[in-house]
């Protein structure tokens, strides 16, 4: 077991906060990517880390050792993702103490890659995004989409081109 | 560039908020917001099994949260499934549909917190009574030390728990003087209760029905006073013919 594992199964609670901070970020953008949408992607990544949370808190020692948890982590994202399964209104709601509230955090060419990002199938978007804005290894992307390392890698290589395709298309 | 890192260059940190709806959605996080009672602003912390806990309004109730319990402490809004029961249960002093939290006390305190819960408002009970409503004659010790310890007082109402020996005794929230204003406000008159107690008046009998009543029970207060006659206990009560009152159960 790695050491964020071996924590976590030895005390959840104070190790899971490590976990959101390690995995949160490429969590939050990868989901960015997918869904275009800062709200949907926000709402995504909290639910995410909160149906993990409650698998961790049911796992014996042997679930522990054979966890991998990059690509676990993302088969809980993506399901949520198709499902879109909430239950929002039975916990409590962070309150923004900061002046400037909750803002879609902003970077160069946000929008364009947006609408680059939709043009692909979502098998294409999924993968491209978990190989390149994730960094998940081809194997870890087959283990949380469920499908073949040779099919992964065929969706990257005809996401890649598209996107190429379509920035050619825009100069 | 290529496109490959073009892509990579697509992420940033986590956004402001994310990390603190994670602490609160796993409970690993209690989140609190502050609510108006009858004696004042008081924080009510939460979690998504319910209300965890109750406290005066002070300076520093997030250092005494930490302390008491060993969790931390987020400002939020409470799940807006009950969030609308939380001002309700604090004016009726009893949770009603709230959902609350006993975790941080033992099975048994749980119980004995249920059945306080049950005390309606404007009446008292001795701490022997949920002893033997719990079915432990012998610990109304241990109901005192757990009334003490109430996580969630005003909503679990122990200030309508009295001594063994009918006088108002202890109270966990800011002291003796707030269970004063808090009976007096719930309309069980303090002053009366206190003198009871000096005269050793446990119970009270209608001399009509021939049934006996704490004497904060709504049943013994709607009789005539001519009516009224005391008793140092139940047992006394009994003795003198009485029946013991189905809705007080003294």
């Amino acid at each position: 077991m790695d050491e964020l594992t071996t924590a976590l199964a030895a005390d959840l609670d104070r190790a899971f906060p490590t976990l959101v901070d390690q995995m949160g970020p490429r969590l939050y953008w990868g989901l960015r990517r997918m869904c275009g949408d800062h709200q949907e992607a926000e709402d995504l990544t909290q639910e995410t880390f909160i149906r993990a949370y409650r698998a961790l808190d049911g796992f014996d020692r042997r679930r522990f050792e054979d966890l991998r948890l990059a690509p676990w982590v993302w088969t809980i994202a993506l399901n949520l993702g198709r499902n879109h399964l909430r239950d929002r209104s039975r916990r409590p709601r962070f309150v923004e103490i900061q002046d400037h509230g909750r803002e879609d955090p902003d970077l160069p060419d946000q929008r364009a890659w947006d609408a680059r990002f939709a043009a692909l199938n979502r098998n294409q978007r999924t993968a491209v995004v978990l190989r390149h804005v994730v960094g998940l290894g081809i194997g870890e992307i087959a283990e949380s989409t469920g499908r073949p390392e040779g099919t992964v890698k065929a969706d990257i290589h005809r996401g890649l081109d598209h996107l190429r395709e379509m920035m050619e298309q825009e100069k | 560039m290529n496109i490959e890192q073009q892509i990579q260059d697509l992420t940033g940190a986590l956004p402001d908020g994310i990390s603190e709806g994670v602490a609160l959605g796993t409970g690993i996080a209690d989140g609190y917001d502050f609510y108006e009672s009858a004696v004042g602003e008081v924080v009510v912390t939460f979690n998504p099994n319910g209300v965890s806990s109750l406290s005066l309004a002070s300076e520093d109730f997030e250092g005494y949260f930490a302390y008491r319990y060993g969790r931390r402490l987020i400002r939020a809004e409470a799940p807006s499934a009950w969030s609308g029961h939380i001002p309700t249960a604090i004016e009726a002093g009893t949770p009603g549909k709230l959902p609350v939290d006993l975790s941080s006390v033992t099975p048994f305190q749980t119980r004995i917190l249920r059945i306080a819960a049950t005390i309606p408002k404007g009446e008292v009970r001795p701490y022997g009574w949920l002893a033997r409503e719990a079915e432990r004659p012998g610990a109304a010790r241990a109901v005192g030390s757990t009334m003490a310890r109430n996580p969630i007082p005003l909503i679990i109402p122990c200030h309508r728990v009295v001594k063994s020996d009918g006088t108002i005794g202890a109270y966990s929230l800011g002291g003796p003087h707030i269970k004063w204003e808090l009976l007096t406000h719930e309309g069980a008159d303090p002053v009366l209760l206190e003198n009871l107690a000096e005269h050793q008046v446990r119970v009270q009998g209608n001399v009509s029905t021939h049934i006996f009543c704490h004497p904060t029970c709504r049943a013994i207060r709607r009789s005539k006073p001519d009516n009224v006659v005391n008793f140092k206990s139940g047992r006394a009560a009994t003795e003198a013919g009485f029946r013991a009152c189905g809705l007080c159960r003294p």
